[in-house]
């Protein structure tokens, strides 16, 4: 029933994603601030603009006009590279997330998602483990030895922890048998079922997820790669001008994707509760057609999903301002003796409750 | 070691419970702290005062920018005696003293006065000598008025220009107090006669 989408509607949908990425990104610095003050009793920045709104224009202002430094002895090639690759990798990993369920015009069928491929949760993985790459890159590049501290934090913290991440998944794979995140959507809500989101089903996977999730983002209390204390500005810290700004953006990209990726997961992606009542309510009581009741269920959907997102975007934010940071070693026995054998524990339970019929 | 007080207490490093260990009670705890935190900003009254839009009131006995007082007919009070330079812990005033002539009796109330008079707003630290050490109640420090910031260093040094009050008794504030229309009026006819 669903056709494949064109090549135009397609590029349309990767260009928009693109775009609302990119501005998530600029207002999770302002949203940062804000939740920052207000965290901690303050009122954070309200100069520039209404409610300071504009900070973050400011604030690219201030970043594109500093000096391009270039450290004596750095790889200048690979200098650059490690941003752009940072950037890169944290805006292609959205492209496959489902953000609405289709919208039809007549014949036309719109798919809400870049691209639907049967893959798309290890393509996600894929580009979040290359996305180390930039963060190992520009600390070696820096030829800084706190740079290169950071940037072997990060490799090893990134490394120790998908493995956790990649178990934790196993288990929502075990439920959902498919690797698409369209379907796995789909699967978390049936018209005329009484159908439960993952997060019932899996619990002990989700805080799993959730905890290898703030480390894979490099964010407080796992923000060792760039831990002030110790390293300076750990793998940035020969950055400046619009490179800085490229890695902190990047940051802020992985964030908004983590937070996709957690919502479609675990908590029903476009779904939300009583959309098929509603659907059908408006079919039969207003008299709308099928059709245009289930654009609206798909843009209320969207909607949804997007305050799923900054919800946990949030979330991510009210840790940071909480908790402090973890030693390094706490970091890497908390992933190792802790999160990856209870992550196999995870697996094995849900294999155990399949079997036995209580979940599918 | 045997105590004295009685008070002390023995500590011991505990073996660390399943709960403590598993970070996530000590978690959920420190997040409900912060979200109170939140709210509070977000609900109540901040306690940030809003700079150049909001002030915080001056304490009555606020010692703030310098002032050459006149005396009820308008002459300037100052003798150029020195005192208050001398009382000057850092140093921060200096005066030339001058003769006054004759026909200048309505602008100097003596005979001698200052012809310049300048404090340094950079050295000065308020502490209000200068206006104790005055003989003739002419330096005074306003409870209502800071020096305000300027972008170069030599516009910090005040001289007579900024520092005498007006002439015109309307302007005139007493410790800070503006004069009523009555009390201006009043001041002006003496002023005139």
């Amino acid at each position: 029933m669903i056709e494949l989408p064109t090549l135009g509607w397609q590029s349309i949908v990767i260009l928009v994603v693109f775009g609302v990425s990119l501005l998530i990104a600029t207002y999770c610095t302002y949203a940062e601030r804000v939740i920052a003050a207000f965290l901690q009793d303050r009122v954070g920045p309200d100069r520039a603009g209404p409610f300071g709104l504009l900070q973050p224009l400011a604030d690219a202002v201030k970043l594109f006009t500093k000096e391009e430094f270039f450290p004596a002895g750095a790889n200048k090639a690979l200098f650059i590279m490690g941003p752009c690759l940072a950037m890169i990798t944290a805006l292609m990993s959205s492209a496959v997330i489902p953000f609405g369920n289709v919208i039809q015009f007549g014949n036309n069928v719109f798919n809400l998602q870049g691209i639907e491929v049967n893959i798309g949760m290890l393509w996600v993985f894929g580009i979040v483990s290359l996305g180390v790459y930039g963060v190992m890159i520009g600390g070696w590049a820096s030829n800084n030895k706190f740079s290169l501290l950071g940037a072997i934090r990060a490799g090893s913290q990134n490394i120790s922890y998908e493995l956790a991440m990649g178990m934790a998944l196993i288990a929502v794979l075990m439920i959902s048998g498919t690797l698409s995140l369209r379907e796995i959507t789909l699967q978390q809500s049936v018209a005329g079922e009484w159908h439960f989101w993952n997060i019932v089903k899996q619990p002990l996977g989700f805080i799993i997820f959730l905890v290898c999730a703030f480390a894979e983002t490099n964010r407080t209390p796992f923000d060792l790669p760039e831990c002030e204390t110790e390293l300076v500005g750990g793998y940035h810290t020969e950055y400046s001008s619009m490179k800085m700004g490229l890695y902190l953006f990047a940051e802020y990209v992985n964030v908004f994707v983590a937070s996709a990726v957690m919502s479609v997961l675990y908590f029903g992606g476009f779904n939300f509760p009583f959309q098929y009542e509603l659907r059908d309510w408006l079919v039969s009581a207003q008299g709308w057609e099928l059709m245009s009741a289930q654009n609206l269920i798909s843009v209320l959907g969207l909607l949804g999903l997007f305050g799923k997102i900054f919800a946990f975007i949030f979330f991510f934010m009210w840790v940071r301002w909480t908790l402090p940071r973890f030693r390094y070693d706490q970091l890497m026995r908390l992933g190792w003796t802790i999160l990856i054998p209870l992550a196999i524990f995870n697996i094995v339970l849900t294999g155990g409750l399949i079997l036995g019929g209580i979940i599918k | 070691m045997q105590s004295l007080s009685n008070r002390a207490k023995k500590l011991e490093a505990k073996p660390m419970t399943l709960a403590e260990r598993a970070y996530l009670p000590a978690i959920f705890q420190g997040l409900s702290i912060t979200m109170r935190h939140f709210f509070r900003a977000a609900t109540k009254k901040q306690v940030t005062v809003r700079y150049p839009e909001e002030q915080r009131p001056f304490s009555p006995i606020f010692r703030g920018l310098h002032v050459l007082k006149r005396d009820e007919v308008g002459r300037e009070r100052c003798t150029a005696c020195g005192l208050c330079a001398v009382a000057c812990p850092a140093e921060a005033i200096t005066m030339v003293a001058g003769e006054r002539k004759k026909g200048e009796e309505g602008l100097y109330r003596e005979e001698k006065y200052a012809v310049s008079y300048e404090v340094n707003m950079l050295r000065c630290i308020f502490c209000g000598l200068c206006e104790e050490a005055c003989p003739k109640a002419a330096v005074y420090l306003q409870p209502d008025k800071m020096a305000p910031p300027r972008f170069e260093r030599d516009e910090f040094i005040y001289g007579k220009d900024r520092l005498v009050e007006p002439v015109d008794p309307a302007a005139r504030s007493i410790r800070g107090i503006q004069l009523t229309p009555e009390q201006a009026q009043a001041l002006s006819q003496r002023i005139a006669q």
